[in-house]
């Protein structure tokens, strides 16, 4: 028998209901791989009693033909989801010991429609970094190495736990949040699939916020399929959230049609930035020409604000951060270090609960905002930001699907960008632009660099059209046939 | 504010000015009042917005700022404002913004209280107040915004520690920013009072400064008559009448020794302490906070339109000016009845139930005159009096048809007042009918002339004076409910006078 833990979740899906397995054997199988797994510290909690709870009770509505969508399946939460119950920490000191009495609404939905929890996972510190090398639980492993090396490679981030996880087999699909990249890099990063959906699709509430305008939920997997159910699910209007939309969900999987005729899909040319390595600019060709030979239109185009995102972007999250994070004081819950006084407990709480970045994002929003330098930078930013939307809304009317490569470069080393922030920040530079407008976009493993690490290609589309990014996605995924899998170096 | 903009409110009247040793003063005074939404729900949460309550029993995830939580905003206090502004005669802006004000304090667990700074939903208004000599002083309203109140440190619960209680935290708050117009002390109290009478009357505050529903910043600053201003302090947080008034003037001294010293004021906020009668330094503009105002990108802007503006406003009472103007032209009362009788709008109503169908100005004599005269020294208010509008009514009916006089109706509203009850039943019960058949009068005169024949001849001497001395007797004898003009016809006609 293959091992479970290689069916996909359509697959899986399809097993459980025709009682092939049970959920109680997937969520085992699953449970094993995970303490098989450790070395790569995807997770920073694991939850296996209540995984085999959830599973049981799984199996109960699997008998009953009560089953929802997601029954019986196993999941990863990013932790930076609050769950009832379960250590929730942000990947953050200053969150010691911080036990929600609620469930985020997008875990919820999870759950409602069947889902079992595994655990929660590893991430850059309050989802600020692009390596997760910031969590104070430590860094997470890539799961895959440079062909002929074991050098220690970053999965991604911030979701960089969910994205090794799926890569590694440690859970079937996981929760991913997006706020610069932080979905479709490390999907890049893993070989998987990763989804930033609109910009209000999904209920932020729950959710430990980051940069609150920016910020989205979106699904981690294995491929395009398994990203459209859990879209599926994990979407829709929360009265909760005043920047949800009240829209209906539409059924993604169904969006699956493989048709992609006269699909106008657009390549715009400040995407080709310097140094960017040789494969990656092959790999975007290689992908357009697959669209093509798929019935599907190319053409040139230009998004001229492009430069400007990433500098909009570092002013824009680090403000929202500044102050979404001042309520880490040490008052209510999480950490507290005692000083004489009041200022100084802020002052020792906040300095020993927060890491370098978080800090140095914290700083940066708090200088911006300043009195005498708001309208210079955070008002500039936010000018800024409706450039770039209006380029996007321009180049919708020409264009279908926008198509770039996920990230710059491939997995880098561990420690390899510690002393450069700022090459650390233009790893985002083709995700950021997608979330200061608000729009969707995926990343899609479509090939190996050089020396075999995977390359993903980024689908970027307009404003609620998933339908149209996922099924475009899929005909890359069809074409690019990315079967390869990460050696496992780390069961040994 | 440009010096320009400053309109001179005291159309060039001199008078009011504040004396000190070179001269004369000008004080000039804007407030920023907050009032607390009566609400049922706080401004971004469905908990509780009463007042009271266990410590941080009405608290909930998002007020509590736990990690994840976002607010919502609630619809009713929008409107709420909404109302408020259209009864400040203001300009409703369709859109506003919520803005972030940054700063650390325990009992503000988001770090940041939602306010609105850029783009308030109220703009300019105005309020009418009216001044005891009879003028008018018009106090031009800035704006008025929604916001959030915060928590309540409690600082003596334990020896080493302050206690944080967080019912408050997150109850919508309205803050309404004067422009400079006020001139005195006096006339920030009246302003005050009328804007609490406007708030109350359109049921979007309870008015109740004692349980901290409304509170006041006092900017204060002096110059000499014509002048270009001065430099303002501003006072934080004072949440009673006389506060207001005691440090207003005591600020105005300050300001007034140290210029005429020869010193500068520095501009900074200051507190006002109640033991001590004085305002000190909080802090200067130096320490002032940087708020880092940025729009809330957890809420949308607030957007609604005319239509809904519309609806509210078909929804507005009276108000006291256009009630103060109607009571004048249609009782005839005199500016100074009516506003007290438009003060509260229970008053109002009240007053204007005793007055249907009757003598308006009558009415309006016992309400002021009486009914307040006897609540004021009984502690009472007009809900908690035992005499309803109804029978105060039936009670001047009483006294219009002649069944009771003057006097008497002043005994039985007496009665009203202590016990209740209804006039009618307490004139039979206790015989206190006036009498006004003349025969029983003439009868009762007749009985005290025949005893006191020497009185008659001093009268019939033309020592007129002694008729009261009759008139005293003859009342004496019918224990007072002889009708007194019927009494003192006869009489006259029975000395034929």
């Amino acid at each position: 028998m293959t091992d479970m833990t290689d069916l996909s979740l359509a697959e899986a899906r399809d097993g459980l209901r025709a009682r092939r397995f049970s959920a109680l054997e997937l969520t085992d199988a699953y449970l094993a791989a995970m303490t098989a797994g450790q070395p790569l510290n995807c997770f920073i909690t694991e939850t296996p009693d209540r995984a085999r709870d959830m599973a049981r009770a799984s199996d109960t509505r699997l008998a009953a033909g009560t089953a929802g969508p997601l029954e019986g399946i196993p999941l990863g939460v990013k932790d930076l989801f609050c769950t009832k119950d379960v250590l929730s920490t942000a990947a953050s000191h200053i969150l010691d010991g911080f036990i929600p009495a609620y469930e985020s609404t997008v875990t919820a939905n999870l759950w409602n429609a069947g889902a079992v929890m595994l655990g929660k996972l590893n991430l850059d510190e309050f989802a600020m970094g692009s390596s997760n090398e910031t969590s104070y639980y430590g860094p997470v492993l890539n799961p895959w190495r440079r062909t002929g090396d074991t050098a220690k490679l970053v999965p991604g981030g911030s979701s960089g736990g969910s994205s090794a996880a799926i890569a590694a087999g440690l859970c079937l699909a996981a929760t991913g949040t997006d706020t610069g990249g932080s979905i479709r890099q490390p999907a890049a990063f893993t070989g998987i699939v990763g989804l930033k959906p609109t910009y209000g699709r999904c209920s932020r509430w729950g959710i430990v916020a980051f940069a609150s305008s920016l910020d989205q939920a979106g699904p981690m997997a294995r491929n395009v399929r398994d990203t459209a159910i859990l879209l599926a699910v994990m979407a829709g209007h929360d009265p909760k959230d005043s920047t949800s939309v009240d829209r209906a969900v539409p059924d993604y999987e169904a969006a699956l049609t493989g048709n992609i005729k006269g699909l106008r899909v657009g390549i715009p040319a400040e995407y080709r930035v310097d140094g960017m390595p040789q494969g990656i600019e092959a790999m975007w060709r290689q992908g357009a020409r697959w669209l093509q030979d798929a019935g599907a239109e190319i053409i040139e185009i230009s998004l001229p604000h492009t430069r400007y995102a990433l500098p909009a972007y570092y002013i824009v999250a680090p403000a929202e951060a500044s102050s979404n994070l001042a309520r880490y004081d040490g008052m209510r819950y999480g950490l507290r270090v005692t000083g004489k006084d009041l200022t100084e407990t802020y002052e020792r709480s906040r300095g020993a609960g927060f890491g370098a970045e978080v800090k140095r994002r914290i700083l940066i929003g708090t200088y911006v905002l300043s009195a005498g330098y708001y309208d210079a930078y955070y008002l500039r930013a936010q000018r800024v930001r409706t450039l770039i939307a209006n380029d996007f809304k321009a180049a919708f009317e020409i264009v279908d699907v926008i198509l770039t490569p996920s990230t710059p470069t491939p997995a880098f080393a561990l420690g390899e960008r510690n002393d450069d922030p700022i090459g650390m920040f233009l790893n985002d530079v083709f995700t950021v632009p997608a979330n200061l407008a608000g729009i969707p976009g995926i990343s899609v493993p479509a090939g190996l660099s050089e020396d075999g690490l995977p390359l993903g290609l980024q689908l970027l589309g307009k404003a609620f059209d998933e339908e149209t990014v996922l099924r475009t996605a899929g005909v890359l995924e069809g074409a690019a046939a990315f079967t390869a899998r990460p050696a496992q170096w780390w069961r040994t | 504010m440009s010096v320009q903009e400053i309109y001179d409110a005291r159309h060039g009247e001199k008078g009011g000015y504040l004396t000190g040793a070179t001269g004369e003063w000008e004080l000039i005074i804007g407030m920023e009042v907050h009032a607390q939404i009566s609400s049922k729900a706080k401004l971004f949460s469905g908990s509780p917005a009463d007042f009271g309550g266990e410590p941080n029993e009405h608290v909930s995830l998002v007020d509590a700022a736990m990690p994840g939580m976002l607010p919502v905003i609630n619809e009713f206090c929008v409107a709420q404002a909404v109302r408020t502004g259209l009864g400040l005669n203001a300009q409703i802006n369709l859109r506003s913004v919520f803005d972030r004000k940054n700063y650390f304090y325990p009992d503000l667990p988001q770090g940041y209280q939602i306010s609105q700074f850029t783009y308030p939903v109220v703009g300019r208004g105005e309020v009418r107040v009216d001044l005891p000599d009879g003028g008018v002083r018009v106090v031009r309203i800035e704006r008025l915004h929604l916001e959030q109140d915060a928590g309540k440190s409690l600082h003596d619960q334990h020896p080493s520690m302050s206690y944080v209680d967080l019912n408050r935290s997150g109850v919508a708050l309205m803050e309404i920013v004067s422009q400079p117009d006020i001139r005195s002390a006096e006339e920030a109290t009246l302003y005050l009072e009328k804007l609490r009478t406007i708030l109350r009357y359109l049921g979007t505050c309870d008015g109740n400064m004692q349980e901290g529903s409304m509170r006041a910043d006092i900017n204060v600053s002096v110059r000499k008559p014509g002048r270009p201003l001065g430099t303002r302090c501003e006072i934080k947080n004072i949440n009673s009448m006389r506060f207001i008034r005691q440090a207003i003037e005591y600020e105005a001294r300050r300001q007034i020794e140290i210029l005429e010293e020869g010193g500068s004021i520095h501009q900074e906020t200051r507190l006002y302490d109640q033991v001590k009668g004085e305002t000190r330094s909080m802090r200067s503009k130096e320490e002032s906070h940087d708020y880092r105002y940025f729009p809330d990108p957890d809420l949308l802007p607030l957007e609604f339109t005319q239509a809904w503006v519309d609806d509210i406003a078909k929804g507005l009472p009276e108000l006291p000016d256009a009630k103060k103007a109607r009571f004048m032209s249609a009782y005839g009362l005199s500016a100074y009845d009516a506003s007290i009788l438009v003060a509260d709008r229970e008053t109002a109503e009240y007053f204007e139930q005793v007055a249907k169908g009757r003598d308006a100005k009558m009415a309006a004599n016992w309400v002021i005159t009486n009914l307040y005269g006897a609540l004021n020294e009984a502690g009472l208010t007009i809900q908690t009096s035992l005499v309803s509008a109804a029978a105060l009514g039936r009670l001047l009916d009483l006294l219009a048809d002649q069944t009771l006089s003057g006097r008497l109706a002043k005994d039985v509203f007496e009665i009203m007042f202590s016990s209740g009850g209804d006039p009618e039943a307490i004139v039979l019960e206790r015989g206190l009918k006036q009498v006004t058949d003349t025969g029983a009068i003439d009868a009762a005169i007749d009985a005290v002339m025949a005893a006191n024949p020497d009185k008659v001849a001093e009268v019939k001497g033309g020592k007129d004076r002694l008729l009261g001395w009759f008139v005293g007797q003859v009342m004496k004898s019918t224990g007072g409910k002889a009708n007194p003009q019927m009494l003192n016809d006869a009489l006259r006609q029975k000395f034929g006078l």
